[in-house]
């Protein structure tokens, strides 16, 4: 048989611990004990492959899904998905979602005063192409207060999901904007303790995908895990 | 230099904006094997309901088969079992779905793992996503099984669903992210 090549483990300090205090909610929801460790298996070596039809053509575009335009800035958010080797990441599924412009989500739980958008819902869905490439269009979402701390307010961003290829290489994670002052004041950014890794989350300014007259292009590459490159001792 | 994994970052309190298009609860429909339905609760450090979660679920057809390419042993009975689910907790930090029994997968050493559920778990609070798994009870494979047997044996049990009053194909399985009953999560 076939020996099964697993996923490597994140650097040290390249992803957040699950208590991290300055976040409160994380204080009654991390666990207490240590994680186990278990041997690679079919199991997590696998994972769901969706269709690309899950991904329609048109939901990568957030600013088409109502009759008129949201009100906000323009942007198209690009760039590649790869593993740790560089790989692409082929027809994988990315799901977003995001406040409007004003920093308020179409969701019931929102209770920040702010005004919906009739023509924004916030959330899009595309798939990479054979290159590991993606593109949304949307708005620049605004910032937003929540009750973390006095005076907290999130910095700008759109939170992303992803599948890759296995169960191993699920990932979720938060898009940032270049120089959002909000982001020094961040709990949930800075629970990262890494800053190298940090900065990996601010997306950076892409003067090639901006468009005259259109939008402005940010750019987002997001890296998954790679694969081990020999099978695990056990 | 490989360029390192881009970190994780909690889905916030807005998830099913984006999320609820992969809502499936019922993964069995169109396939083959014995169906069965999970439900439980998950409960926060003080026991109060968490109800703002999201559990996947990923696991193989009742012939042990993954639909996925690495998995290269022929795919029986050709059914349309795609293996995942995605359910959000209610205001009572409940969740329920139905499946089907997934088959004996093979492990590490070639011998068959326990027939389990691959469980991904996300909510507000949490920056990274929980990995854990549901056994079946009263399962012989479940004593020689390679994951559980790295559980201490005393916390095994939070792995494995239990039966239930309802009926015989009703199991319930609850998520404690803390306290004496924390569920085993783990690392892989
Ligand atoms: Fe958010």
């Amino acid at each position: 048989m076939k020996p099964l090549l697993g996923y490597r483990k994140p650097a040290p300090g390249t992803q957040p611990s699950y208590l991290y205090p300055p976040y409160v909610s994380s204080i009654k929801r991390a666990p207490k004990q240590p994680l186990i460790s278990i041997p690679v298996t079919l199991s997590e070596i696998t994972g769901p492959t969706f269709l690309k039809e899950i991904a329609s053509p048109t939901a990568f575009d957030l600013t088409r899904q109502h009759k008129g335009e949201p009100l906000g800035e323009r942007i198209a958010v690009s760039g590649r998905v790869v593993d740790e080797d560089g790989r692409p990441v082929q027809n994988t599924l990315i799901e977003i979602w995001q406040a409007n412009a004003a920093g308020r989500y179409l969701h019931k739980n929102d209770q920040h005063n702010a005004p919906l958008d009739p023509n924004f819902t916030g959330e899009g869905r595309t798939s990479t192409d054979d290159d590991g490439r993606y593109r949304f269009i949307t708005v620049r979402p605004g910032a937003y207060p929540w009750k973390n701390h006095y005076n907290a307010w999130r910095p700008q961003h759109i939170h992303f999901s992803l599948f890759g290829p296995a169960f191993a290489t699920r990932l979720v994670t938060q898009m940032y904007f270049p120089g959002d002052p909000l982001l020094e004041f961040d709990p949930i950014f800075h629970s990262v303790p890494d800053e190298a890794a940090r900065r990996r989350l601010i997306s950076s300014f892409d003067w090639l995908s901006t468009q005259p007259d259109l939008s402005l292009g940010f750019r987002f590459d997001i890296v998954l895990r790679g694969r081990n490159a020999t099978p695990m001792e056990r | 230099m490989p360029a390192p994994c881009t970190p994780s970052q909690t889905v916030g309190p807005f998830f099913s904006i984006g999320l609820d298009h992969l809502n499936r609860a019922n993964l069995a429909e169109g396939s083959v094997g014995e169906r069965f339905a999970i439900r439980g609760r998950v409960l926060d450090g003080d026991g109060e309901p968490v109800p703002d979660a999201i559990v996947e679920i990923w696991h193989a057809d009742a012939a042990g088969h993954y639909h996925h390419p690495e998995h290269v042993s022929p795919p029986s009975e050709a059914t349309s079992f795609l293996g995942f689910g995605r359910i959000p907790t209610d205001e009572r930090g409940q969740f329920s779905f139905t499946t089907i029994k997934p088959g004996p997968v093979h492990g590490p050493d070639g011998k068959p793992q326990a027939p389990h559920l691959q469980i991904s778990i996300f909510m507000r609070g949490l920056l990274k996503r929980l990995m854990t798994r549901i056994y079946f009870p009263d399962e012989p494979l479940n004593a020689s099984d390679p994951v559980l047997q790295v559980v201490p044996e005393l916390r095994r049990d939070t792995l494995i669903a239990r039966p239930t009053k309802q009926d015989e194909n009703t199991l319930e399985w609850n998520v404690c992210l803390q306290g004496e009953r924390e569920t085993v999560f783990f690392d892989c």
